[in-house]
């Protein structure tokens, strides 16, 4: 179980929280110009990170606010945990999400929690994969 | 008592050393890849290939799934190639001349309120249009055929009826890979294990060899079937993927006599539960929520899965937990698979079987080796094109119920 450090509301069990995918990606600036490609890169692509992967978590059972964190897929480590319209926090200079943040959907900011870069272990990182064979 | 396993030669194939170049080349060694070379070989005549695997043979997604084969897929092109895949699965142990103990003891997925219910019954009569056998049974008859279930209405979520296929089941994972890689080994094909593709040569927009782990190897064809990984590699190519890996668990207990005839799922409760020919019950839910290539997940997910096994099977609370372990499942948006060309020459994807994809090794293998030797699909693969996010014929599954395993 992931130990997710709630910008809000602290450390709490990944079981009080929500997971939301991939953080950053900005609803089409013109949705009426686009074509079936970029429609669907819109609707079904998105980033399938092997490494640190930005995304989104909702905290559903607390204070029910969005935030950003950084992740390692690989080892579950939790290296970051940071407001949603801000970059994150690995980029030397976040691109800017495109001048829509009115509609983007990681736009409903956490408000005033300060990015913390500190990291909170996991503990799940020392759990060494099972690799037997099921039978 | 329960079944005692068959013994095995100690060596079912060479490790030969990879050649400099190939007729084509296939990335990943789990059930899929060995299946596409088994039909490369067999059905297209095409032997100057080799199946490269980074790790141990099938010791993927392959050596860690429940094992559960059915085809009772709602949509017509899903029950058009699951239940493809059925029939090669029950042809298969004398083609392969191999005994994987395959076990049709038939699949129930359980239905727990009425939406459920309402959707089961269509289902079935879905199944049936299709030629797919499928029954819809009452409580009682649940009971009948599964005495240790719990038909009760003091749980929370009393069992209202089932879907059920009795040709479906389960067979033993790994002696199906070795099955297929004995195989591939007599008619030339090499698999090489150890050997981490890291990269590609392309000449344009055609790919033509590998970079691995084991050196540069060339060759006119590449076909993907690395599961979890079909991003990564996809990304070294050039391409994007609709994939999200998650991790997937299950668990098994330890021995018991047997005492679980058939194969129970359910979606509502979630939990399915088979009982191994040795006889551990083997159990499996859903994906943790999060991305992940940990081959581990958390374990509320667990916890989670054994609380509704207990509900439905009460002599089960006396059982223990011997081993949890997870893989890495390539998930798409309608829980569909995706086999078929890329943007990229000469190279081909077999991907997004997600959480239910042994059961349709069989019949990835067929269609993905005749789109890598003909370059154009298979009728039964054709549907699974990536193209299909592009122009919106989705095949949904997620909405299906039946998509679990
Ligand atoms: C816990 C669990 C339970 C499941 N239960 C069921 C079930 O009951 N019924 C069902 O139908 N399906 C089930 N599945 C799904 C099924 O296991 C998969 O859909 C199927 O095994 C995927 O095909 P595969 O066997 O080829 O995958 P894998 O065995 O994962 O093969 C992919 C291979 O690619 C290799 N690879 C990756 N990257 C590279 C690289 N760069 N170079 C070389 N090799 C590479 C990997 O090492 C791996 O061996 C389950 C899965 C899990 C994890
Ligand atoms: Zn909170």
């Amino acid at each position: 179980m992931l130990l997710i450090s709630c910008p809000n509301c602290g450390s709490r069990d990944e079981t009080e929280f929500h997971y939301g995918g991939q953080a950053h990606v900005p609803y089409p600036e013109n949705p009426a110009a686009l074509d079936d490609r970029q429609w669907a890169q819109f609707l079904f692509y998105r980033d399938n990170t092997k490494g640190a992967f930005a995304e989104r978590w909702l905290h559903s059972t607390g204070c029910r606010q969005w935030f950003n964190m950084l992740r390692d897929t690989v080892t579950y480590e939790i290296q970051a945990v940071y407001p949603m319209g801000g970059g994150r926090p690995d980029r030397a200079a976040p691109a800017p999400e495109s001048g829509t943040a009115s509609t983007a959907p990681d736009s409903t900011t956490t408000g005033t929690a300060a990015p913390d870069v500190s990291g909170t272990g996991t503990g799940s990182a020392s759990t060494t994969a099972p690799e037997g064979a099921t039978e | 008592m329960a079944d005692l396993l068959p013994e095995h030669p100690e060596f079912l194939w060479h490790n030969p050393t990879p050649k400099k170049s190939y007729d084509a080349v296939i990335v990943g060694g789990g059930g899929h890849g060995l299946a596409t070379a088994y039909f490369l070989a067999k059905n297209h005549g095409m032997t100057n290939i080799a199946v490269l695997e980074k790790g141990w043979l099938a010791g993927g997604n392959m050596a860690r799934n429940t094992t559960i084969i059915r085809s009772n897929y709602l949509w017509d092109e899903s029950a058009a190639i699951y239940e493809h895949a059925l029939k090669l699965w029950e042809i298969l142990p004398e083609e392969l001349d191999y005994d994987f103990l395959f076990s049709q003891r038939g699949v129930m997925n359980l239905a727990h309120t009425l939406g459920d219910v309402r959707e089961s019954m269509r289902r079935v009569g879905a199944n049936k249009l299709n030629g797919v056998d499928a029954e819809w049974l009452d409580p009682q008859q649940v009971k009948e055929l599964c005495p240790i279930l719990n038909i009760s209405d003091t749980i929370r979520y009393p069992v209202m009826g089932a879907t059920y296929q009795p040709r479906a089941g389960i067979a033993k994972h790994d002696h199906v890979a070795w099955a297929f890689a004995r195989k591939c080994d007599e008619l030339g094909v090499d698999i090489i294990q150890n050997c981490e593709v890291t990269g590609f040569l392309k000449d344009g927009n055609r790919v033509v060899g590998v970079k691995t782990s084991q050196g540069t190897i060339h060759t006119e064809k590449v076909g993907l079937c690395a599961a979890g990984h079909s991003s990564v590699l996809a990304e070294m190519a050039g391409f994007r993927l609709p994939i999200q890996s998650h991790p997937l668990q299950a668990l098994v207990s330890e021995l018991h006599e047997p005492v679980h005839p058939t194969v129970v799922m359910s979606n509502h409760v979630h939990v399915y539960v088979s009982q191994a020919h040795k006889g551990e019950l083997v159990m499996g839910a859903g994906v943790d929520a999060y991305n992940g290539y940990g081959q581990r997940g958390s374990f509320h997910v667990i916890e989670h899965q054994m609380a509704a096994a207990v509900e439905l099977f009460p002599i089960f609370a006396r059982a223990h937990v011997l081993r949890t372990w997870g893989g890495i499942v390539d998930t798409t948006l309608d829980a569909s698979p995706i086999v078929g060309t890329t943007p990229v020459d000469n190279m081909f994807v077999n991907c997004g079987w997600g959480t239910g994809g042994f059961k349709g090794t069989p019949a990835a293998g067929l269609t993905f080796a005749h789109t890598i030797a003909t370059g154009s699909p298979h009728a039964l693969n054709r549907p699974f094109a990536l193209e299909r996010f592009e122009t919106g014929a989705l095949i949904d599954e997620h909405g299906a119920a039946a998509v679990a395993h």
